[in-house]
C-alpha cells in the first residue's frame, strides 16, 4: 500500500485548473454554443443549422470564404516574404567574425516587440497621401508615378497589411534560424572547407538542410499566428476590415460576426460557429505539421 | 582577401539597409510627436529644430486621455499575469519532470495541447464565464486568461531545464530532512531561475500588447490597458495629427524601456534553444 503523495497534487493542481477552467472548457464550451441559437431570449439546441447558416446562406458564406481566402492570402504573403528575408539576415548575422552583430541583431528585432496599435498606425500615416512621406520619398527617387494609396485601395490593401505584419515579425524567424545556425558546430563547416565547399555553397548545401526543422517550426508557427491574427487589421483597418471587406480576414470576420459591429447586433452562436471553424483550420495545419512534416524530417543530432 | 572584404561589406551594407527599414517608422514618429503641425507636414523627414519645436500634442495628450491609469492598469496585469504563470508553471513542471506517477505522459501532453491552439478560440465561452462570474471589467478576468494562455509553453521549457538539476542535490536535501515542497522552493527555484526568466520575457511582450482580450473582456474605463487606450484615443483624435504622433510616441516608450533591460535576456533566451 503506497501513501498518497500529496504534494504532487498540491504541485499540478493550480496550473491545472486554471488552465483546464480558462482555457479547455471554454474551448469546448464554444464548440458546443455553436450548435446552439437564441430563439426568443431562450438558447435552443438546433444542431448543425449555425454551420448551415455559415456556409449555405449565400450572405454569410461569401464573408466566411472571403475571409479565408484574404486569410490564405495573409499566410502565403508571410511565408513567401517573412521567411526568407529571416533566413537571409540570420545567414548574414552568423557570419563569423562579423562587427556589431548584437547591434543589428536588437535593431532589427524592435518591430517585433511594439504592439500593432502603435505599427498599424505609424503605417498608416506613413503610407497616407495626406501626409506624403511615401510619396515624397519615391519623388526623391524619381519613382513618384508608382505611387498608391495602397492600404486606401481594395486591390492592394490586403497585400500592404501583410507587408507591414511582415516587417512586424521577421525578427523571428531571424532569431530562431540564427540560433539555429549558430548550433552547427565548426567541424562541420570545417570539413566542407577541406572539401571546397565554401561561403554560397556551403549555405546551400551544408546549413540549409541542417536548419530545416526550425524552418519547419517557424512555419507553424507563422500559420497558426497569421490564422488568429486580428489586431492589425483592427487597429489599420478598423472592424469593418474595409475597404469593402477586403482586408478581412478570419479574426476581423469572428469579431464583428460575436461582438457586433455598428448596425449589426452580436451573435454569440455564429460567434461560437466561426470560431470551430478557425479551429478546425488551426487543427488541420497542425495535424498536417505534425504527421505529415515533422515526422518525415530528417535530425541531426550534434 | 579581397573576395572575403567584399564580402563583409557587403553583409553589412544589406545588415544596414534592414535596419534603416526597421527603425524608419518609429524615428518618424518619435521626431514628429515634437514638432508643429506645419512643421509636421512641411517637413516630416526634418528633425525638430527650435523654431518647429512643440509639446502640444503631449500636452492634449496628458490632458484628454488617462495615460497614467491605462499604464498603471498594463503593468498590474502584466506583472500579476506573469507572477502566476511562473509560480504555476514552475510548480507544475516540477511535478512532472520530478516525480514518477501514473499519467504522468498524459499530464504533459494535456498541458502542452495549449501551445498550438489559440486561446483566442474559446473566446465567447470566456466571455460568457466573466459575465457570470461578475469578472468582466475588472482586471482579474485578463490576469485570468493570460496565465492559462502563458502556462502551457511555462511548464513545458521549465521542465526541460528541471530535468537537468541533480539528483545528487535534491537527494541530499531528502537525507537533510526537507520537505518537498522546500526542495522546489529553497533548492530548484533558484537554479531554474535563467530559465525564468526567459519565459518571462517571452510572455511579457504578449500580455502588453494584446488588444483582443482588453477589448471584449475589459473595455471600460477603469481597467483599460495602454495598448487599448491608446487604440481608443487614437481613434478620437484622428485628425489631431499632434495628439496621435505623441499618443504612438507615449506607447513605444514603456516596451522600448523594457526592451533595453530584458532584450540580452530575449536574445539570449531565444538563442539558448529554449523553444527548439
Amino acid at each position: 500500500m503506497k501513501r498518497v503523495r500529496w504534494h504532487i497534487l498540491v504541485f499540478l493542481a493550480p496550473a491545472v485548473l486554471v488552465y483546464t477552467a480558462v482555457m479547455i472548457i471554454p474551448l469546448f464550451n464554444t464548440l458546443r454554443l455553436a450548435l446552439y441559437a437564441e430563439v426568443d431570449q431562450a438558447r435552443v439546441f438546433v444542431g448543425l443549422q449555425n454551420f448551415r447558416t455559415l456556409f449555405g446562406n449565400a450572405v454569410w458564406s461569401e464573408q466566411f470564404w472571403n475571409a479565408l481566402g484574404n486569410n490564405i492570402w495573409f499566410f502565403v504573403i508571410h511565408m513567401a516574404v517573412q521567411n526568407p528575408i529571416g533566413i537571409a539576415l540570420a545567414a548574414l548575422l552568423s557570419q563569423r567574425r562579423l562587427r556589431f552583430a548584437a547591434f543589428y541583431r536588437s535593431a532589427i528585432f524592435i518591430p517585433t516587440i511594439l504592439s500593432f496599435v502603435i505599427v498599424g498606425f505609424a503605417w498608416k500615416l506613413i503610407l497616407s497621401p495626406i501626409w506624403g512621406i511615401a510619396p515624397g520619398m519615391l519623388d526623391a527617387v524619381g519613382l513618384k508615378s508608382l505611387y498608391a494609396p495602397w492600404l486606401g485601395r481594395e486591390g492592394t490593401a490586403l497585400t500592404t497589411l501583410a507587408l507591414i505584419s511582415v516587417w512586424q515579425f521577421v525578427g523571428i524567424p531571424m532569431m530562431l534560424i540564427y540560433a539555429a545556425l549558430l548550433s552547427i558546430p565548426d567541424e562541420i563547416l570545417e570539413a566542407g572547407e577541406c572539401d571546397g565547399i565554401t561561403g554560397w555553397s556551403a549555405f546551400w548545401k551544408i546549413k540549409l538542410p541542417l536548419i530545416l526543422p526550425s524552418i519547419g517550426i517557424i512555419s507553424i508557427l507563422t500559420f497558426v499566428g497569421n490564422f488568429n491574427a486580428f489586431d492589425l487589421i483592427y487597429a489599420a483597418q478598423g472592424a469593418l476590415a474595409g475597404p469593402d471587406f477586403s482586408t478581412d480576414i478570419l479574426g476581423t470576420f469572428l469579431y464583428r460576426t460575436f461582438f457586433g459591429f455598428q448596425l449589426q447586433l452580436g451573435d454569440p452562436h455564429m460567434g461560437a460557429a466561426i470560431a470551430s471553424a478557425m479551429f478546425a483550420v488551426i487543427l488541420l495545419g497542425v495535424c498536417i505539421y505534425l504527421f505529415g512534416i515533422q515526422t518525415r524530417m530528417r535530425r541531426y543530432q550534434f | 582577401m579581397r573576395a572575403a572584404r567584399g564580402q563583409t561589406i557587403a553583409a553589412h551594407g544589406a545588415l544596414l539597409l534592414y535596419t534603416v527599414i526597421a527603425l524608419f517608422p518609429v524615428f518618424v514618429i518619435l521626431i514628429n510627436s515634437f514638432k508643429t503641425r506645419k512643421a509636421i507636414f512641411r517637413e516630416p523627414l526634418a528633425l525638430p529644430d527650435p523654431e518647429s519645436f512643440s509639446l502640444i500634442g503631449y500636452q492634449t495628450v496628458l490632458k484628454q486621455g488617462d495615460f497614467f491609469l491605462y499604464f498603471q492598469n498594463s503593468m498590474i496585469v502584466t506583472v500579476a499575469s506573469l507572477f502566476f504563470i511562473l509560480l504555476f508553471g514552475a510548480m507544475a513542471a516540477f511535478a512532472l519532470a520530478e516525480y514518477r506517477f501514473r499519467g504522468n505522459m498524459l499530464m504533459g501532453l494535456y498541458l502542452a495541447l495549449g501551445i498550438m491552439i489559440p486561446i483566442r478560440i474559446g473566446t465567447v465561452a470566456i466571455l460568457e464565464m466573466m459575465v457570470a462570474t461578475g469578472l468582466v471589467n475588472t482586471l482579474w478576468a485578463l490576469v485570468l486568461v493570460y496565465t492559462a494562455q502563458g502556462l502551457p509553453l511555462a511548464v513545458f521549457i521549465l521542465s526541460e531545464f528541471m530535468r537537468q538539476v541533480s539528483d545528487d542535490l535534491k537527494n541530499a536535501g531528502r537525507v537533510d530532512g526537507l520537505s518537498e515542497y522546500r526542495i522546489f522552493f529553497r533548492l530548484v527555484l533558484p537554479l531554474v531561475r535563467p530559465a525564468m526568466a526567459t519565459v518571462a520575457v517571452f510572455n511579457m511582450i504578449p500580455i502588453w500588447n494584446d488588444l483582443w482580450f482588453p477589448l471584449i473582456l475589459a473595455p471600460a474605463e477603469e481597467v483599460k490597458t495602454l495598448t487599448l487606450g491608446s487604440q481608443v484615443f487614437i481613434g478620437q483624435f484622428v485628425t489631431d495629427w499632434n495628439a496621435v504622433l505623441s499618443a504612438l510616441s507615449l506607447a513605444i516608450l514603456p516596451v522600448m524601456a523594457l526592451y533595453m533591460v530584458f532584450s540580452r535576456q530575449l536574445i539570449r533566451g531565444i538563442t539558448s534553444g529554449a523553444v527548439k
